[in-house]
């Protein structure tokens, strides 16, 4: 989309890598690294967790040092000094867990360390002239003296770049800049992005999500365990060849949806409602059934799992399990009702980070009499939900926070697994791990729905859901738009009652 | 159903094992001797603490002395067992020295003013203490104020009342035989340090073997994640704070038994040095993390480095430095073992 059309990849390019390479003890994170990256392309790196593209970011914006090879800017090769200098040099970096202050507007926190001054004090007018100036390059037409913590976080992005625009930046790098937008607001970044690299800035973009990359990428460079596979246009590459380049094999399909007898309802939901937030919800899920829950964001979808397993109270509804009414309280009365939930966000609601592996499977059900652990039992759980989910790590009493996404969320799968979940919510499952690791999470989503489950799969990536789903439920402003069946779906049918387009009779 | 989700069963199992074998043995060893390092390091700087001041101080390896600092550490180590709790569920205690404080008051105004065998005032004491821990943990739970307001503001009102309670008047006029809690010695060994082994093993046992104890771990580490998986969080805090009361209350006792009396203004600042002990042993203030032996071993740390500096006739005033200095080096040496070991991933 840029402006490095094929006639131009000849000309200087802004950042040259050569040979770069990062050591960290016992790991070989980038390995023999050379790329170039020229003004006003978007340039994505793909690949999976631990492939090292996040090393190679922290190398270029000098959070690390490399252990050898030289990075040259505009032909200039330079010396390591940190992260100023390479901002000094236009290399900026917005970060997928956002940097910004939240109790500074959004002025002081474009202008933060590098406050205009005009004899020693803030020249505070000046300062929101040229945020405001800033924000209108990011398509952002708010009121730079507002507070950061009021924004939305598509917006709190938008400021980060807004930043990096006003360091003067010629390389923008962005991790996962999608991760937690809506629809709408991918849109509105990527449009954003159009306007920089039409101003000759180069995007550096690190993305999981391929149709993504098929979109916005005017060349992509592949990376796995830490070495640099291949560099192409993207007009020579396809998806299935993409696959192969990360994962370093064939995937036949990414969503293994097994084919399953579907038997009587499990759980049914009556009339759920919160003040605000959920009105009247009323569902029913059979054993062996895959039932998709969609919406925007902000459309009830995960407060609608939350209610059922009460992990948030609620002001009226009823909810039944094989036939029988529950009275649950609290998620302790859902878990032994036979209900899970496998939170959106893993590290926030669902990992215990400084404990170890087998101490977060056995979370949710510890093994124990009369209060007193059986460690001994604890130990041969975590060994055989290793062994059965394919959690890769080195002990099983390794801390769950050295290891990948993938695996994390595994951990997860196999905390609830030992309950012995009838009903298991799975909220965005697949959220910041690699292509690999989301088949696999499939592949054991479809399993335990033929083992007679009855799963509940709540994602924003509508492929996942038209392709593993036998039902998918559309939530929109805390009401059911309305439930399709396998034969109706489409993803424009899950738009039309998703947004409330008047077209869904139509279609 | 029982049957089958038993059988969830991997597909590709060897792959997986496969991609284990060359990550694992050599990372493996290096966690495991990091973990053997660390918790060696306190260790080793006591021993090291220990080995200089006999060199320097003929007097520091006697029998009496080190009698001496056993039971001078008893009270604060005992303390210092039930912060650990407190602070792996990432909370904090404020109150312990007033709640020493006051235990030591009424249980020793119980074993005065009535005629009960001195055991039983132990044992008031001690409950009173546990009463204290249950109005900061209710006030954690129930009303919600942080733990650091709800255990300042006990500060203040278990010392007020340790001052009511006789008009800031020292009890006095207790059995000699009282003594022996904080003093005695059976066949030669001193009994504060049977009380501390008891204890300590006790906590020991609690945290790493029970429910409570799991339970800390994971409310400090990520309490909504603890929430989630089905923990009561109010019900796990509210024991935690009664046990720290309780232990403070038994220490107040043991603190009185060693001066026989009881004195108002015991424990003042005792808060910071059980706080310090618990955080040298390796415990982190943001929660998840502590061990009892930790924490035993940063609290005789403490009480060696005072006893070595009176021996040596140094400024007593330095020695509050160099304790401070000593919690800087833990910390900081924790921190820079943390972040290598995590940056390896």
């Amino acid at each position: 989309m840029g402006v490095a059309g094929e006639g131009e990849v000849h000309r200087q390019p802004i950042v040259r890598l050569q040979n770069i390479t990062k050591r960290f003890p016992g790991v070989l994170a980038v390995d023999e690294v050379s790329l170039d990256i020229y003004p006003g392309e978007v340039h994505v790196v793909a690949g999976e967790n631990g492939a090292g593209k996040s090393t190679l970011m922290k190398l270029l914006s000098q959070v690390e040092r490399p252990t050898k090879g030289t990075i040259s800017i505009n032909g200039q090769p330079v010396h390591f000094s940190g992260p100023q200098y390479a901002q000094s040099l236009g290399i900026s970096m917005v970060y997928q867990e956002f940097a910004l202050a939240p109790h500074l507007s959004i002025a002081q926190n474009i202008f933060l360390g590098r406050e205009p001054a005009r004899l020693g004090f803030i020249d505070r007018r000046g300062e929101v002239r040229h945020a405001r100036e800033l924000l209108r390059r990011v398509g952002l037409n708010i009121d730079p003296r507002r507070f950061v913590s009021g924004l939305s976080v598509a917006e709190q992005q938008r400021v980060e770049i807004a930043k990096a625009l006003s360091l003067d930046a010629k390389l923008v790098i962005m991790d996962e800049p999608t991760a937690t937008l809506t629809g709408q607001e991918i849109e509105e970044l990527f449009d954003v992005i159009r306007n920089l690299t039409a101003k000759g800035i180069a995007i550096l973009y690190i993305s999981h999500r391929l149709d993504e990359i098929f979109r916005i990428a005017d060349r992509v460079t592949v990376m796995r365990d830490g070495q640099l596979i291949a560099t192409l246009p993207r007009a020579d590459i396809d998806e299935k060849k993409l696959i192969r380049l990360m994962v370093g094999r064939d995937i036949a399909n990414l969503y293994p949806k097994p084919v399953t007898a579907i038997g009587d309802v499990v759980l049914r939901v009556e009339g759920i409602a919160r003040a605000h937030v959920l009105h009247d919800c009323s569902f029913e899920v059979r054993a062996g059934e895959i039932l998709g829950f969609a919406g925007l964001v902000g459309a009830g979808r995960t407060e609608l799992a939350r209610a059922v397993f009460r992990a948030d109270h609620i002001d009226a509804g009823t909810i039944w399990l094989d036939g029988r009414r529950l009275s649950i309280k609290s998620p302790d009365d859902a878990i032994d009702a036979g209900i899970g939930y496998l939170t959106e966000d893993r590290k926030k609601d669902g990992l215990a980070l400084t404990l170890g592996v087998h101490q977060n499977i056995t979370l949710a059900n510890l093994p124990a009499f009369a209060g007193i652990l059986n460690l001994g039992q604890e130990k041969r759980i975590a060994v055989r939900a290793r062994d059965q989910l394919r959690i890769r790590t080195p002990s099983i009493q390794r801390r769950v926070n050295l290891l990948s996404g993938g695996n994390q969320q595994k951990v997860i799968v196999a905390r609830w697994l030992e309950t012995r979940a009838r009903v298991l919510f799975f909220d965005e499952p697949t959220r910041g791990i690699d292509v690999g690791a989301k088949a696999e999470m499939f592949e054991l989503i479809g399993r335990l729905a033929s083992e007679g489950r009855a799963i509940i799969l709540i994602s924003s990536y509508l492929p996942e859901l038209l392709n593993m789903c036998d039902r998918i439920l559309v939530l929109r402003e805390g009401r059911i738009a309305g439930v399709l069946n396998r034969a109706q779906f489409s993803e424009e049918r899950v738009i039309a009652l998703a947004t409330g387009a008047k077209e869904v009779e139509v279609l | 159903m029982k049957e089958t989700v038993k059988s969830t069963a991997g597909v590709g199992l060897d792959q997986a094992k496969e991609q284990e074998a060359h990550v694992s043995f050599a990372r493996r060893l290096r966690e495991r001797l990091a973990d053997i390092v660390a918790q060696l390091t306190a260790a080793g700087a006591l021993i090291v603490v220990c080995i200089v001041f006999s060199i320097a101080s003929p007097d520091f390896l006697t029998f009496n002395n080190l009698f001496n600092i056993i039971s001078q550490t008893t009270v604060t180590a005992v303390i210092a067992i039930g912060m650990t709790f407190v602070i792996i569920s990432a909370g904090i205690d404020l109150s312990v020295g007033s709640t020493a404080a006051l235990g030591g008051m009424l249980g020793t105004l119980i074993i005065s003013r009535t005629n009960v065998s001195w055991p039983l005032g132990v044992l008031g004491g001690t409950l009173v203490g546990g009463g204290i821990g249950l109005v900061n943990g209710l006030l954690i739970t129930k009303a919600r104020l942080s733990p650091f307001i709800t255990t300042l503001g006990m500060m203040s009102v278990a010392r007020g009342l340790v001052y009511l309670s006789t008009g800031a008047v020292a009890v006095y006029s207790l059995p000699d035989s009282f003594a022996l809690l904080g003093e005695g010695s059976i066949d030669g060994i001193s009994i504060p340090l049977i009380v501390l082994v008891v204890v300590a093993v006790l906590a020991y046992f609690l945290l790493t073997r029970t429910r409570l104890g799991r339970h800390a771990y994971a409310i400090g580490s990520n309490p909504e994640a603890a929430r989630l998986s089905g923990i009561s969080i109010a019900f796990t805090l509210i024991v935690i704070y009664v046990l720290q009361g309780l232990l403070a209350g038994f220490g107040g006792m043991i603190a009185s038994s060693r001066v026989v009396s009881g004195q108002p203004n015991f424990g003042i600042g005792l808060e910071l040095d059980v706080i310090a002990a618990t955080v040298i042993g390796g415990a982190s203030l943001f929660g998840g993390q502590g061990t009892i032996i930790g924490t035993l071993i940063g609290a005789f740390l403490i009480a060696v480095i005072r006893n070595g500096a009176v021996l040596l006739n140094i400024n007593e005033f330095y020695q509050e430095v160099i304790i401070g200095g000593v919690i800087w080096l833990a910390v900081y040496w924790d921190q820079f073992r943390r972040r290598r070991l995590s940056s390896v991933s």
